[in-house]
């Protein structure tokens, strides 16, 4: 993954916050899909929606994009409400959803014509934004291909061009990169900043959590409820406790050894070693040497990553 | 509604159906099937029903006689038999539809200017074909009894032209009581129907499950631009069918043409929007391409083939039923095409059709305008 980038340039001040949702609900019969989430995304913001797959993500995304209705609560993008201005939305939007809605049996070419004219992008325009979508999705030698013959990583990357032809201030991309190999993973997430860095606001959901790194802020959303919102490295100074990282052989059997020694709070596989979840790692690592005198261990106090972070969160929810 | 919009719609649709084998074949395969198909199998006509005669008589009386049923365009006769078990197993076997059995008695009774009956044995399981059958026999021994009366007559130097009661029929429209000339202009109907829910069946339907339908409702597009763009291809495939239909029934079967050309297309494209229309509905509505097709072959096929008056006259049916075929676009177009076509009617004629096609198409465009929702659920 590459770097973040600093965040680009807030746009004019009286534009108001591109998305904010204010105790948004939506229910599904007996089921509550998004459960009262309030949050706020300004404008140029990189905005990752983070969670398990059936949290809600696609749900808010769609709530957001006009075409679900909320239950309850409320919530704007560009401005407008998400309930009675949903026309305007999808003026100022531009959309991925989930699978990569391409016309599988029209060409590269074809595709970007169609979404031309449902943008209704005018004739000299038109030619520009289709040549800088064919060479930002790297398509030049397949503008004439059927889409269904493309990889994954093409037709996500020709799905995107589709979506932000129109040029629109706020995109919203529902798990862009999922089922994409993990190359082309990386070169979406280098289009993602260059939109970023020409203003456009982006809400992106993802359950990769080295994708939410990138993110300049984060919202995570289990079971229908945001569980916590900020920027990673807000989110992770307010971990509970430390984290060391213990690194040996067979760490599946060390796991049922540490898991009962006092101080620790939780222990989980982590790669080839354990993470320890405790109150002071100061005191705790010669008290884990002490108790596992006979395996050659590696102990360190390490900062939470995003991984250990939401490991915590899942497990606080769900006991 | 934006221009802009519909052309691009439009044009997606039109490299859809272009690239697709299926959408192609329900498209111009199938009508051209149904066409050739109906056209040629499904005839009211009964002619050359297969004859078995046993001539117990065997003089030249009985000759005259067996050779007027060879002279009829109506009958095929097959060999003679010689006795009862033979008539019973043609008939039996279905080789003959009717046996004619002259008694021994036959010459003698005729030259005496007796009474004399001749037996028909019908078989009665095809009662269209036996009724017909019966009815041409009936024809053909009356026309000889008639024969030999008058011969009988004028011998003995009686008048007897007065006494004989005549009908002298003139039919009009289809002259020749040709039934393919009643028939093929309703086939049009009929296809024209079934075609066009079919292929709008399935465009919304697809796009739902696709998905490709979500990304649509998120951008401006409106729904009747959808709608309307979805229409324009079909419409014209419609009126491809349409050409097609004309010049089979042109020089495939030499339908007569009575009436004005641009008649038939112009009702026609009124009768394609509203049966394309009706398609794109159940589409809309199911959102489901297996569930849209299968209802829209019972709600099109089903009416149109029964209820239309294409084959089965509707002053035959029991009254409800009657009623119910007033809400059957397709016997409004049977109508309209039989009269432009046979009759030669022009629009003074057939305005009433006309305009109950035109607000069909109207009423299911609306219809679809507001069920098609940009929203998920």
């Amino acid at each position: 993954m590459p770097e973040p980038q600093p965040q680009a340039a807030a746009t004019a001040p009286p534009l108001p916050p591109a998305v904010v949702l204010r105790e948004l609900t939506r229910r599904f019969g007996d089921f509550t899909a998004v459960n009262r989430v309030s949050l706020e995304v300004t404008r140029g913001e990189i905005f990752g929606f983070l969670g398990p797959n059936g949290a809600g993500k696609s749900t808010t995304i769609r709530m957001l994009c006009g075409i679900l209705p909320p239950t309850s609560g409320s919530g704007s993008v560009a401005g407008f409400d998400i309930a009675s201005q949903s026309e305007q939305i999808k003026k100022q939007i531009g959309y991925m959803s989930q699978k990569f809605s391409l016309y599988e049996d029209l060409t590269v070419e074809e595709n970007i014509d169609f979404y031309s004219g449902i943008y209704r992008i005018p004739g000299a325009k038109k030619r520009e934004r289709k040549e800088w979508v064919i060479e930002m999705a790297g398509l030049a030698d397949r503008r004439g291909a059927r889409t269904a013959t493309l990889s994954g990583g093409w037709k996500q990357r020709l799905a995107l061009g589709c979506a932000i032809l129109h040029e629109p201030p706020i995109v919203f991309l529902d798990e862009p990169t999922s089922g994409v190999d993990p190359v082309s993973r990386r070169s979406f997430w280098e289009l993602i900043y260059r939109l970023a860095g020409a203003g456009v606001t982006i809400f992106v959901t993802t359950h990769y959590l080295e994708e939410a790194e990138c993110c300049d802020r984060l919202g995570f959303i289990f079971g229908g409820e945001l569980i916590a919102l900020g920027s990673p490295a807000e989110l992770k100074k307010g971990f509970p406790g430390e984290i060391v990282a213990l690194e040996c052989e067979r760490p599946f059997e060390v796991l049922k050894r540490v898991e009962a020694l006092p101080g620790v709070r939780q222990a989980t596989l982590f790669g080839a070693g354990l993470h320890l979840t405790v109150d002071r790692a100061e005191t705790l690592i010669p008290a884990l040497r002490e108790a596992l005198p006979d395996l050659e261990v590696h102990l360190e106090r390490i900062a939470p990553s995003l991984e250990d972070l939401f490991v915590s969160f899942m497990e606080a929810r769900t006991g | 509604m934006k221009l802009k919009r519909v052309r691009a719609i439009a044009h997606k649709e039109f490299l859809h159906v272009l690239r697709d084998w299926r959408s192609l074949g329900i498209g111009i395969a199938i009508p051209v099937l149904m066409l050739f198909l109906f056209g040629y199998a499904l005839t009211l006509d009964v002619d050359r029903v297969p004859l078995v005669v046993w001539d117990q008589s065997a003089t030249p009386q009985s000759r005259t006689l067996v050779d007027a049923f060879k002279a009829s365009r109506y009958f095929t006769m097959l060999p003679a038999v010689s006795d009862y078990r033979e008539v019973e197993r043609s008939i039996a076997s279905r080789r003959a539809e009717i046996a004619l059995v002259i008694p021994v008695d036959f010459a003698g009774k005729v030259a005496a200017g007796r009474a004399v009956a001749v037996q028909a044995i019908l078989d009665g399981s095809d009662s269209n074909v036996a009724s017909f059958a019966l009815g041409y026999a009936e024809a053909v021994v009356g026309g000889y009894s008639q024969q030999v009366t008058v011969a009988a007559a004028s011998r003995l130097g009686l008048p007897v032209s007065g006494a004989l009661l005549k009908v002298e029929p003139r039919v009009w429209f289809n002259t020749d009581m040709e039934s393919r000339n009643y028939i093929f202009p309703g086939l049009i109907a009929i296809v024209m129907m079934v075609i066009a829910a079919l292929l709008t069946s399935l465009t919304f339907a697809r796009e739902w499950e696709v998905g490709t339908m979500e990304q649509l409702i998120a951008t401006p597009v409106t729904g009747g631009e959808l709608i309307l763009g979805k229409l324009i291809p079909y419409f014209a495939i419609g009126m491809f069918d349409l050409v097609l239909s004309v010049l089979v029934a042109e020089f495939v079967f030499h339908i007569p043409m009575r009436g004005e050309l641009w008649l038939v297309f112009a009702s026609s494209s009124i009768f394609m929007v509203g049966a394309l229309s009706l398609g794109m509905l159940i589409s809309i509505v199911t959102k489901s391409q297996f569930l849209a097709s299968q209802i829209a072959l019972v709600a099109t096929m089903l009416p149109a083939f029964l209820l239309s008056g294409f084959v089965f006259p509707i002053a035959n049916m029991p009254y409800p039923i009657q009623v119910f075929t007033h809400i059957v676009t397709a016997r409004y177009f049977v109508v309209l095409l039989r009269g432009i076509y046979l009759k030669g009617l022009g629009l003074g004629h057939l305005y009433g059709e006309t305009l109950f096609l035109a607000g069909f198409a109207v009423l299911i465009l609306a219809l679809s305008h507001l069920k098609f929702k940009k929203k998920i659920v």
